[in-house]
């Protein structure tokens, strides 16, 4: 795996926050990891622990950290937020072609609306949809894009478990049709153990890289106990509560 | 009817009865010179008004957007913000000019400030949410602005628009009494040394109907096309 050159590579020295009553916030510490092409990794972390800020310092969101993320300069990067961070003023469609550059801006993305359960709602608004929904609509953004390095920041949080599930069985479908990078953090280890061929595990902040847990069974051929087994193993770290 | 009540107790030629001014306007009508005059003025305030809207959004979404530019800008726009539009108007037309782009200019500089604050205000609670979005998924310069930045900033231009189109023609009309020998402020002024109340009143009244067309013809179906996105209220 490691003559292959990672999509992306992670090297954070630190990360330190300065509140506005002047304390220090530490919220990343020596975090060191890289992602081999067509993996699904998972982060694992207690909540407020720092991985959405990994995230962010991943996108380029947020510069002010020591260290480096190199990305691989072929790799299209999308995103999907915790929030769907849709633009209220276009309809699904537009927001999902919006993002695709001018030399796909015109391609089919029925298959895709099919396969999300969108095609009935492609002239809505967001502000028609349900929370569930639009989530859909950030996931077709995101893989009508076709990327290279797609990464995921909690993007189930806030559903009912049900539609959660199905949400979960959507991506696994999206992302088995076509494999990409993948990075997505989350805090449900049952979510990550479904999805992910490696967990790395978060410590509480300032997050730090405890333990990497691989899965070797395919995604497709995980058992309910495959994925119970790694679930207890991360409850310590997490709880299941939501 | 009030009015017609009570322009027949006063009976003076300060306060005509509606007839009259009906009168009044039907031959400023014939005569050709009401339709040249109000085309005149009207012609004046879209331009102004575009000339505003345009400098002013664009330093106003600038301010917002920088808040160091802000800070250099601020005492300025609190300045311009107080000229009396009198002295900007007679400064223009002393230095530029008795012409036509010294009264535009002078209504437009007028109007600006408040485009400013407006636009201002509005860019300065953009989403950093959609912004980043637009940043993560490589939005280019104008997709940014055309996708992002101004749907947010459209309630601040509606409000710049309302409050500036009637400003404006207000505006106008002292730059055309001031300086100018055509539009409706010519004519008022006209009609007011020849102490004819009738035809102010027609003049004034033809062109607050001409506002109310623009209003309901084209600011308001604007609008609601602007805001179909929005979830109807109940």
């Amino acid at each position: 795996m490691s003559d292959v050159l990672p999509v992306l590579a992670v090297d954070i020295e630190r990360r330190v926050f300065n509140a506005a009553d002047g304390t220090v916030l530490e919220a990343v510490r020596d975090l060191h990891f890289s992602l081999p092409p067509n993996s699904f990794t998972c982060i694992v972390g207690p909540s407020g622990c720092g991985k959405t800020t990994t995230l962010r310092l991943i996108l380029g969101l947020d510069r002010d950290f020591d260290g480096q993320v190199k990305r691989r300069d072929d790799a299209t990067v999308a995103a999907v937020f915790q929030e769907p961070r849709l633009l209220p003023w276009r309809t699904v469609e537009q927001n999902v072609r919006l993002t695709l550059p001018p030399s796909r801006a015109t391609c089919d993305l029925d298959a895709l609306f099919v396969a999300l359960g969108l095609d009935g709602h492609k002239g809505f608004f967001p502000a028609e949809l349900s929370l569930g929904l639009a989530r859909r609509v950030a996931l077709a953004r995101a893989f009508a894009l076709e990327p290279g390095l797609l990464l995921l920041d909690e993007p189930f949080v806030s559903l009912d478990e049900a539609t959660a599930e199905r949400l979960r069985n959507l991506l696994l479908e999206l992302w088995c049709a076509r494999p990409t990078t993948a990075l997505m953090v989350t805090h449900n280890a049952r979510e990550a153990a479904m999805l992910a061929d490696r967990i790395l595990v978060f410590s509480a902040r300032p997050a730090r890289l405890v333990d990497t847990i691989v899965l070797d069974t395919a995604r497709e051929h995980r058992t309910e106990s495959d994925i119970q087994r790694v679930v207890s193993r991360l409850r310590p770290v997490v709880d299941e509560t939501d | 009817m009030v009015w017609a009540i009570v322009a027949a107790l006063i009976d003076d030629r300060t306060l005509p009865p509606p007839g009259a001014v009906w009168q009044a306007f039907l031959t400023e009508l014939r005569s050709g010179e009401l339709l040249f005059h109000l085309s005149t003025t009207l012609l004046r305030v879209v331009a102004a008004f575009i000339v505003a809207m345009a400098i002013g959004s664009a330093i106003g979404i600038w301010l917002g957007m920088s808040p160091r530019a802000d800070r250099f800008v601020d005492p300025w726009l609190i300045l311009f913000l107080n000229i009396p539009a009198l002295v900007v108007i007679v400064l223009a037309y002393i230095w530029f000019g008795l012409n036509e782009a010294a009264a535009i200019g002078a209504v437009a500089v007028n109007k600006i400030p408040n485009v400013v604050v407006s636009l201002r205000e509005g860019a300065r609670a953009l989403d950093p949410a959609l912004a980043e979005m637009g940043q993560v998924y490589r939005f280019g310069r104008w997709k940014r602005l055309r996708h992002i930045v101004i749907p947010q900033l459209q309630p601040f231009f509606a409000a710049a628009m309302r409050s500036g189109i009637s400003l404006i023609w207000k505006i106008v009309l002292v730059v055309e009494l001031l300086g100018r020998s055509n539009g409706v402020g010519f004519q008022i002024h006209l009609y007011f040394q020849l102490f004819d109340v009738a035809t102010i009143l027609a003049y004034t009244l033809a062109f607050v109907a001409v506002m109310l067309l623009v209003e309901y013809l084209l600011l308001q179906p604007l609008e609601r096309h602007g805001n179909r996105w929005r979830p109807a209220r109940a």
